[in-house]
């Protein structure tokens, strides 16, 4: 009833090729964006901010970067950590090493730093699959975090081994600092979720998505009709770092302002962001979307919950937010491999005929 | 040096056969100590639909995937469109013009029946990966003309209603379509079936048939297919190889074929009346 294709007809490939080929998404979509732009930088405060909107925008650049990668390229992939500490030492040696230029081009140029080292990360990947490429990734992620750790050119031979984000600007608005308003945080975000999300959604849908679905489902028929697997999974590896690494970027300069690599940036980031795809849905960008807004709404949620209504440990609701997204990580694994997204899927297919039954 | 021009032949039902597309010469591929395909020589000619046929073992799936790049031969040349091949990638085979479908279906099964058949035009797509993400200009227009190609073969194989369907839920002998599908759509020079027919029943055989012969006559496209039902092999096909244990035994017509004593022992049997 509410959710209808009936008399939306294409009638040409161009239509037909949409990010949403429904009426009804298109307008969804764009009532999300204007509520996204036009209203909430309005209201937020530094609560809002700090605690769900800004972590949940940086984690979905994360979180679709690992999607590229695992869900669509099949990649595995346990070294999200350290391509996001990438990304934010780099983000920190642009912008103490040029601070005369927009921090944006800093955080893109740590993108692009990022991009470089998960290549050179990613060529494991043409010789081992599955399980052993989730090792050696897994060795870069202790590999960078040690690397921070231990060279003090990395954090410009400060005392405390930290890094420190300087304040920027954006149009004169401070994005960075202690400075900054929440609305300028949440807005820097959301421009890059926005421009990047788009970016990620043409890739995966295009000839080279095609190449990196294909390399995922079957390589050796990937290559035998022509697919160059070289090619496809190091443009996997570099555009998912990319992602990853502005996801660091921000992460350090815009939302923590300061981070110690070994405790922001371990492998519980990985298996963090991991677990935000494997319960969104591998293989969709709607996925990761909906993963890190589960991953960064639970703790709040069962903190305002159990702690503030009632009355329980903090270390209790701590304990019990691990026990249910363990849970809920085996119940998607064995019942939905492909996570919210596909029952949103599903919810969307049900709508579609209801109330008739068939 | 072979001559493209050169002495073709004219088919039973009244089809010119052109020059020779690919030679095979003196292939020889082992593993190991095990010789899976001993100093065999064919061609295969612009047009015709060729055969390899021999019992289980004789090495017609290893020949094919040589033929793909997938198996690179111990001794042997292979001669395409006139000349020598080198040693290529199975990627860059298929960028020659070769595409082939698989015993066991190599479908992606994440993938739409749609998404599936433009993947095969993977090696005809050229727009860059910046032009991709933004998804203008070159990479639009691209999407959209590919996507009328696809179209077509879609029709070609009345498989319209499946456009959109996962291939992982179709049945088998729909699997099998799509699959030839996706090789037609890289438009290639030869076209190779390892047993396209294996496991479907009679009307999904008499299905793949026509298509077999329709691809051949509409597109003019070559194919070398592999299959065991002896009558689908001897209706279709212009020239068979007969291998065995590794080793060509007969090469003919499949008149030819049929009378030659080594192929009867070997693989058609005795006749017992």
């Amino acid at each position: 009833m509410f959710y209808r294709e009936a008399g939306d007809f294409k009638t040409s490939y161009a239509d037909d090729n949409q990010t949403f080929p429904i009426r009804f998404d298109r307008v969804r979509y764009y009532v999300v964006l204007a509520v996204a732009f036009g209203i909430i930088p309005f209201i937020i405060n530094d609560y809002w901010a700090n605690a769900v909107f800004v972590p949940f925008l940086i984690y979905a650049i994360a979180a679709i970067g690992l999607n590229i990668l695992t869900g669509y390229c099949g990649q595995v992939s346990l070294g999200t950590g350290g391509f996001m500490a990438v990304g934010a030492y780099a983000c920190y040696k642009l912008m103490t090493g040029f601070p005369e230029i927009s921090i944006v081009l800093h955080i893109l140029g740590a993108g692009f730093v990022t991009a470089g080292v998960g290549v050179l990360f990613g060529l494991p990947s043409l010789r081992i699959k599955g399980f052993y490429l989730a090792v050696a990734t897994l060795a870069a992620q202790f590999f960078l975090v040690w690397l921070f750790n231990k060279v003090p050119w990395f954090y410009n031979n400060s005392a405390s081994g930290q890094i420190s984000a300087p304040e920027r600007t954006v149009f004169g608005v401070p994005v960075t600092g202690a400075n900054t308003d929440a609305w300028a945080k949440y807005l820097i975000c959301l421009v890059f979720v926005v421009v990047l999300a788009w970016l990620a959604r043409n890739l995966t849908r295009g000839t080279l998505g095609r190449s990196w679905m294909a390399i995922r489902d079957m390589d050796i028929a990937a290559e035998i009709i022509g697919v160059n697997p070289l090619r496809a999974k190091l443009t996997a590896f570099a555009i998912s770092s990319f992602f990853v690494g502005i996801a660091g970027a921000l992460f350090f300069s815009v939302y923590l302002g300061a981070v110690e690599v070994g405790e922001v940036f371990g492998i519980n980031k990985s298996f963090l962001v991991l677990f935000m795809i494997i319960l969104g849905g591998l293989g969709s960008i709607f996925g990761s979307f909906a993963g890190a807004a589960f991953l960064v709404l639970l703790p709040v949620l069962l903190k305002n919950i159990l702690v503030g209504q009632l009355g329980w440990a903090t270390d209790l609701a701590a304990h019990i937010e691990l026990i249910i997204v363990g849970g809920l990580i085996m119940v998607f694994l064995i019942i939905e491999p492909h996570g919210l997204a596909q029952l949103w899927r599903i919810a969307k297919e049900k709508l579609r005929l209801w109330p008739f039954p068939h | 040096m072979l001559d493209q021009s050169a002495d073709g032949y004219v088919t039973e039902d009244g089809r010119q056969i052109g020059g020779v597309l690919m030679e095979m010469r003196n292939i020889t591929l082992k593993f190991g100590g095990v010789t899976a395909i001993e100093n065999i020589s064919f061609d295969i000619r612009e047009g015709e639909i060729r055969a390899i046929i021999g019992p289980n073992g004789a090495g017609k799936s290893s020949m094919l995937n040589v033929i793909s790049g997938f198996y690179v031969p111990s001794e042997g040349e292979v001669w395409f469109r006139g000349a020598r091949r080198p040693q290529l990638k199975p990627y860059q085979v298929a960028r020659q013009g070769i595409a082939r479908t698989f015993q066991n279906i190599a479908l992606f099964h994440g993938m739409s029946t749609l998404d599936n058949i433009m993947t095969g035009r993977m090696t005809l797509m050229k727009s860059s990966i910046g032009a991709q993400a933004i998804w203008k200009g070159a990479a639009e227009r691209e999407e959209t003309e590919h996507r009328e190609a696809v179209e077509k073969i879609i029709d070609f194989l009345e498989i319209q209603a499946i456009r959109k369907t996962p291939v992982g839920r179709l049945p088998y002998g729909l699997q099998k379509r799509v699959e030839l599908g996706r090789a037609l759509a890289a438009e290639p020079k030869l076209l190779l079936l390892d047993e396209p027919m294996a496991g479907m029943n009679v009307e999904e055989k008499e299905d793949m048939s026509r298509f077999i012969l329709d691809v051949n006559d509409e597109f003019g496209t070559t194919i070398a297919l592999i299959e065991h039902d002896m009558g689908v092999v001897m209706d279709l096909s212009d020239r068979v190889v007969v291998m065995d244990y590794g080793k060509k035994i007969g090469d003919g017509t499949p008149d030819e074929v049929r009378g030659n004593q080594a192929v009867i022992d070997a693989y058609l049997g005795v006749s017992h009346d």
